[in-house]
């Protein structure tokens, strides 16, 4: 016992099983059936597209670390995340290249230039998102009809659908649109199966269903004040994976409860702002990243107080 | 002081360590906005070295004479008086860049970087060292106009100075000459110049004085935490 090698350390001394990888792991376990369903809908492209921009971030990411003789930390697969998400915001027949030229942004600009992972301001993968949009509106846009053969006629997303009136008469096709089996990008089209990722999230206790569900409620909701289908809303456009898999990351989202909602119902609102008013058919990537931007100042503003303290705390400059 | 190192780093100042527009953050408006094409870039830096040079040896001679209450409108009005000469020029022999420029050719007058300079330097120093400190930043400001104008060209729409590019021809990515862009390239190049002033930095010891050194300090800190 004399030998014992007491530690002496600051707290917090208590520290849970989870690491950024296994967090990372679980994301990309969840985002599995939205890749199953974008090869199913979008024919093999959607696979060997989501592969290439995974294999170029952990590629970029690898060789930056090099280069700025930094820590190695493609073991901590969140480039594989990004690389995913990215993806899944691509249409089926983008050219690979672009698919690079946007993990390259994804991965050098927005994540490693502002200090790696834990440092973003904002989220790679919508980031990189809006500038291929930005850069290559055309070929952004150019979604394929969801049929099996490579040369699938050119078709609108519901939204855009929506936006043009198609539905006016008979109603939304809502089951084709919980199913995916229409135009956009990979891995938006599928509700069905972006639900069972976000039920996986929750079951491990990854995300906390604060800023989903108020995202998704505050555009349906709003959707029935301006007089819109909310359901069209909901599963036509980007909005569940945006709301499951992009608001939610750790760094470009508030800590408390309380800004987290704040957080989803600025969401919402911009979104729906968007697509009203707006002159695109689709506004979530833009949601995001603005939100993204208020993150620090709205967890300045919901901090929690000690228990205890005085209500007033006058604040030490 | 030694006088002669002095007059050579009045004019290399203006290059990296007190770079107009990326070291002293000044004329950001046309920098932003030309640069979306080399040529532009090029011009309004020529332009605005011209107007810089002239009114900085003007305002250099007259130091004495101007009161110091209207100093501001005084320099502004012979700035003014320049700018003037350079758009009538350009109008005659340039149209092509008058078109481009537009109304930025007619804002050099208040371009910070010229009133900036009058302000800090011309008014306390006497002509040759004017005259040169408006050249070495004339120079700084057109060498990072034409390269940002360069990469934002050359990525954006595929051609530098014109001439096309291989692939990016084809394949322009239009970030680069949208307004974003433009922030964009001007982040990435204000963060290369850091990292050159860094370089060049002795490793030890205050060469640089003693805010540079502080300065360069703390980004080293900031660089050796993150590694």
């Amino acid at each position: 016992m004399n030998n014992m090698k007491l530690t002496v350390s600051a707290a917090p001394h208590i520290t849970g099983k989870d690491s950024s990888r296994s967090i990372m792991l679980d994301v990309i376990i969840a985002m599995i059936p939205a890749l199953i369903a974008a090869g199913v809908i979008f024919s093999y492209r959607a696979v060997i597209l989501t592969a290439v921009t995974v294999v170029s971030c952990v590629v970029f990411e690898y060789v930056w670390n090099k280069l700025m003789k930094k820590e190695q930390t493609v073991g901590d697969l969140s480039a594989v995340v990004t690389g995913m998400l990215l993806a899944f915001n691509m249409p089926s027949t983008l050219p690979y290249w672009m698919a690079v030229v946007g993990a390259a942004f994804a991965i050098l600009m927005v994540k490693q230039l502002f200090g790696g992972i834990g440092y973003n301001f904002a989220n790679p993968a919508i980031t990189a998102r809006i500038i291929l949009a930005t850069s290559f509106a055309g070929a952004m846009t150019n979604f394929t009809h969801p049929t099996q053969s490579i040369d699938a006629i050119a078709a609108a997303t519901p939204l855009a659908a929506n936006a043009a009136g198609a539905f006016a008469e008979g109603g939304a096709p809502y089951m084709t649109m919980f199913l995916g089996m229409h135009g956009g990008v990979l891995g938006e089209t599928s509700a069905l199966a972006l639900l069972i990722g976000f039920v996986y999230l929750l079951i491990k206790k990854v995300i906390s269903p604060a800023i989903p569900v108020t995202y998704v409620a505050t555009v349906a909701v709003l959707a029935v004040l301006f007089g819109q289908d909310p359901l069209v809303h909901v599963l036509g456009g980007g909005l569940l994976l945006g709301a499951i898999f992009m608001a939610t990351d750790y760094v470009t989202s508030p800590y408390t409860l309380k800004g987290k909602i704040v957080f989803g119902l600025g969401l919402g609102l911009i979104t729906m702002m968007i697509r009203v008013f707006g002159t695109m058919t689709e506004g979530v990537s833009y949601a995001i990243l603005l939100m993204n931007l208020f993150v620090p100042y709205i967890n300045q503003l919901t901090r929690q107080k000690p228990l205890g303290a005085p209500k007033k705390v006058k604040e030490a400059k | 002081m030694e006088k002669k190192n002095n007059k050579l780093s009045l004019i290399t100042n203006g290059f990296i360590k007190e770079n107009p527009v990326l070291k002293l953050v000044l004329g950001t408006c046309p920098t932003l906005a030309v640069t979306s094409s080399a040529f532009n870039g090029f011009g309004m830096g020529i332009a605005a070295t011209f107007v810089l040079i002239c009114s900085n040896v003007v305002i250099s001679a007259l130091r004495k004479i101007i009161p110091d209450k209207v100093r501001i409108p005084a320099f502004i009005t012979i700035i003014a008086g320049f700018v003037t000469v350079v758009q009538m020029l350009v109008k005659a022999f340039l149209p092509a860049l008058d078109t481009a420029l537009g109304v930025f050719l007619p804002l050099i007058v208040v371009n910070c970087v010229i009133l900036g300079r009058a302000e800090a330097f011309a008014s306390k120093n006497p002509v040759v060292d004017s005259a040169l400190d408006g050249v070495g930043m004339g120079l700084g400001f057109t060498l990072t106009l034409t390269l940002m104008g360069i990469f934002r060209e050359a990525l954006g729409a595929g051609s530098v100075f014109g001439f096309a590019v291989p692939f990016f021809s084809a394949n322009p990515i239009g970030f680069f000459t949208s307004a974003a862009g433009g922030f964009f390239t001007f982040g990435l190049f204000m963060a290369l110049a850091v990292k050159l002033e860094i370089a060049q930095m002795p490793k030890d010891g205050c060469g640089a004085g003693c805010i540079g050194c502080k300065m360069a300090c703390a980004n080293a800190k900031t660089e050796g935490g993150n590694a």
